[in-house]
């Protein structure tokens, strides 16, 4: 068996994600990766993978495209994988429906090569689902597999031609200037919620995550707010992290919070309310004002 | 504009309901657990009812695939604006690859020239509807939307990536998917709920249409997940980085 893996390279660097999916999809037997646009290089170096389709004229991963293709590749596959991310879940599911299989999105256990564990309702649920389908489409969470490194591998390469896309144009793209980590690879993470009151608050969490090289998050409420953008949310329907230390500031800890963010190792809680859900997940949590405790906490790091 | 907007709509748990496993494991409680529309799917009712009302779309035709009490959401969807209702009864548990089948059947027959929908059912967490559908159809997608704008035959719709915005441009007849900051979906007033009683609502019995149900994923279990423990309460903010520092060991 051999699988393909979607990967994903980013300003020369493979994410973090995709190389969680390499380490995925090793479980099955053979790695081939396929990378589109620039970053054949770096997709090349990856250990564990044998062959990599190149296919630098299809930039910006329209899902059009970009499935024909993996439909015209699938054959010699016995699983398609990719992470769990937007260009995953935009390009993979669109690619079953080209094979007519049902997708396996947002895996975060292998059993075997037909078994699989994914979180419904919100995490609230694990389903162990066998799938009778010849090709297994899935996507997996970062999260829960350990990457494969970024360097030592040297898989041989085959550029491909882009099909043309037809029906869909790529018009641009507005990425958020940021330095700080990638919130789905960050070690630290500090969220905020509607606690903060408003999006100028949202600079209070800067200095600790500055201090702590955190990404920061938001809680679809403060998203709702027009407190922070949507690339920010963390939760059932934004982004799902699993960091070492998660710090939520102002935030009750709604289910579909909880979904985005309750794998993460240490967490910790601040809100005013003793009762708010956060606190019956986190390790430790204050009951207090944030607008106090985060100025003390700050000169306390 | 003569342009039909085909709107699916899913009847699942609320929102604010959290699910049980049931005991022997074959999946969760929906017994007497209050259900809604799903979140995401009033978002696609609402971007349809304004399109119409911006002139764009000349009709907005609802649709679900469930039993006979997922009507309720059709009849919500009706009173939030949409014109008219479609039942495609089963009694049977769909995974998206049937729905999409039966909702090509339904988009053909009803000439749709756009499909607008939730981007993921909070149920199953799926986020594959929509991209299966539009797969199947031939049709281009425009996934997680936060706007979209229709000229000149055309789509533009700006997407919700990880690193921030997209815009695509994609031909019509099309398949969008509604995110989170799409709109914030109107209350459906009680004049309007008393006038989506009357609204046309069509019952359609799911093997009329002769397409392919069959799942494909057996669901060998569904478990509890691991329930962290609750931790505890420290006084200061010197006392919590103490505790990081000293026992969890993570700064």
């Amino acid at each position: 068996m051999t699988a393909l893996v979607l990967v994903e390279v980013e300003n020369g660097a493979v994410r973090q994600a995709s190389r969680s999916a390499v380490a995925a999809a090793s479980r099955f037997g053979a790695v081939d990766a396929i990378v589109f646009g620039a970053g054949a290089e770096a997709a090349a170096a990856l250990p564990g993978v044998t062959r990599l389709l190149s296919v630098p004229g299809l930039v910006n991963d329209l899902a059009e495209p970009a499935a024909d293709l993996l439909a015209a590749r699938a054959k010699d596959y016995s699983h398609i994988v990719a992470a769990a991310s937007a260009t995953g879940k935009n390009i993979l599911p669109r690619l079953a429906g080209l094979l007519d299989v049902q997708p396996i999105p947002d895996v975060v256990e292998i059993k075997d090569a037909d078994t699989f564990v994914r979180p419904i309702y919100a995490g609230n649920a694990l389903a162990t689902v066998r799938s009778a389908d010849s090709i297994k489409v899935l996507t997996v969470r970062g999260s829960n597999f350990d990457p494969v490194a970024a360097e030592g591998g040297s898989a041989t390469v085959e550029t491909i031609e882009a099909p043309a896309s037809g029906k869909s144009v790529f018009v641009k793209v507005e990425l958020s200037a940021s330095d700080r980590p990638e919130l789905e690879s960050a070690r630290v993470v500090i969220s905020g919620g509607k606690g903060l009151k408003d999006a100028a608050n949202f600079k209070l969490l800067e200095p600790i995550a500055n201090k702590l090289n955190a990404a920061i998050g938001a809680s679809r409420a403060a998203v709702d707010s027009g407190f922070a953008p949507n690339e920010m949310q963390v939760g059932q329907t934004g982004k799902i992290v699993a960091p070492e230390l998660y710090i939520a500031v102002g935030l009750s800890g709604a289910i579909q919070h909880l979904a985005g963010m309750k794998d993460s190792r240490v967490i910790v809680a601040i809100n005013t309310d003793p009762e708010a859900p956060i606190f019956k997940v986190a390790d430790y949590g204050i009951v207090g004002d944030l607008f106090e405790v985060l100025p003390t906490l700050e000169k306390a790091l | 504009m003569t342009m039909k907007v085909l709107v699916p709509v899913k009847r699942v748990v609320d929102y604010n309901v959290k699910v049980r496993v049931a005991a022997d494991g074959s999946g969760v409680e929906t017994q007497g657990v209050k259900m809604s529309m799903n979140p995401f799917d009033e978002i696609a009712v609402e971007e349809a009812v304004r399109l119409r009302e911006k002139g764009a779309a000349k009709e907005v035709v609802v649709v679900t695939v469930g039993a006979q009490v997922a009507q309720d959401v059709l009849r919500t969807a009706m009173a939030m604006g949409a014109d008219r209702a479609i039942l495609v009864r089963t009694d049977d548990t769909l995974e998206p690859r049937a729905v999409a089948n039966v909702l090509k059947a339904i988009a053909t027959r009803e000439e749709a020239g756009l499909i607008c929908m939730g981007k993921q059912a909070i149920d199953d967490d799926m986020n594959a509807t929509g991209q299966i559908l539009a797969a199947k159809l031939g049709w281009p997608q425009g996934t997680f939307a936060s706007a979209v704008t229709i000229a000149d035959g055309r789509i533009e719709v700006s997407r919700e990536i990880d690193g921030g915005t997209e815009v695509v441009s994609l031909t019509l007849p099309a398949v969008v998917t509604a995110d989170l900051r799409l709109n914030e979906p109107r209350y459906a007033s009680l004049p309007n709920i008393m006038k989506a009683r009357k609204k046309p609502l069509e019952t359609v019995e799911i093997d009329s249409l002769g397409v392919d149900t069959a799942s494909r994923l057996t669901v060998v279990s569904v478990a509890e997940p691991l329930e962290r423990k609750e931790g505890v309460k420290v006084n200061s903010a010197a006392e919590l980085v103490e505790k990081l520092k000293t026992e969890a060991k993570v700064i």
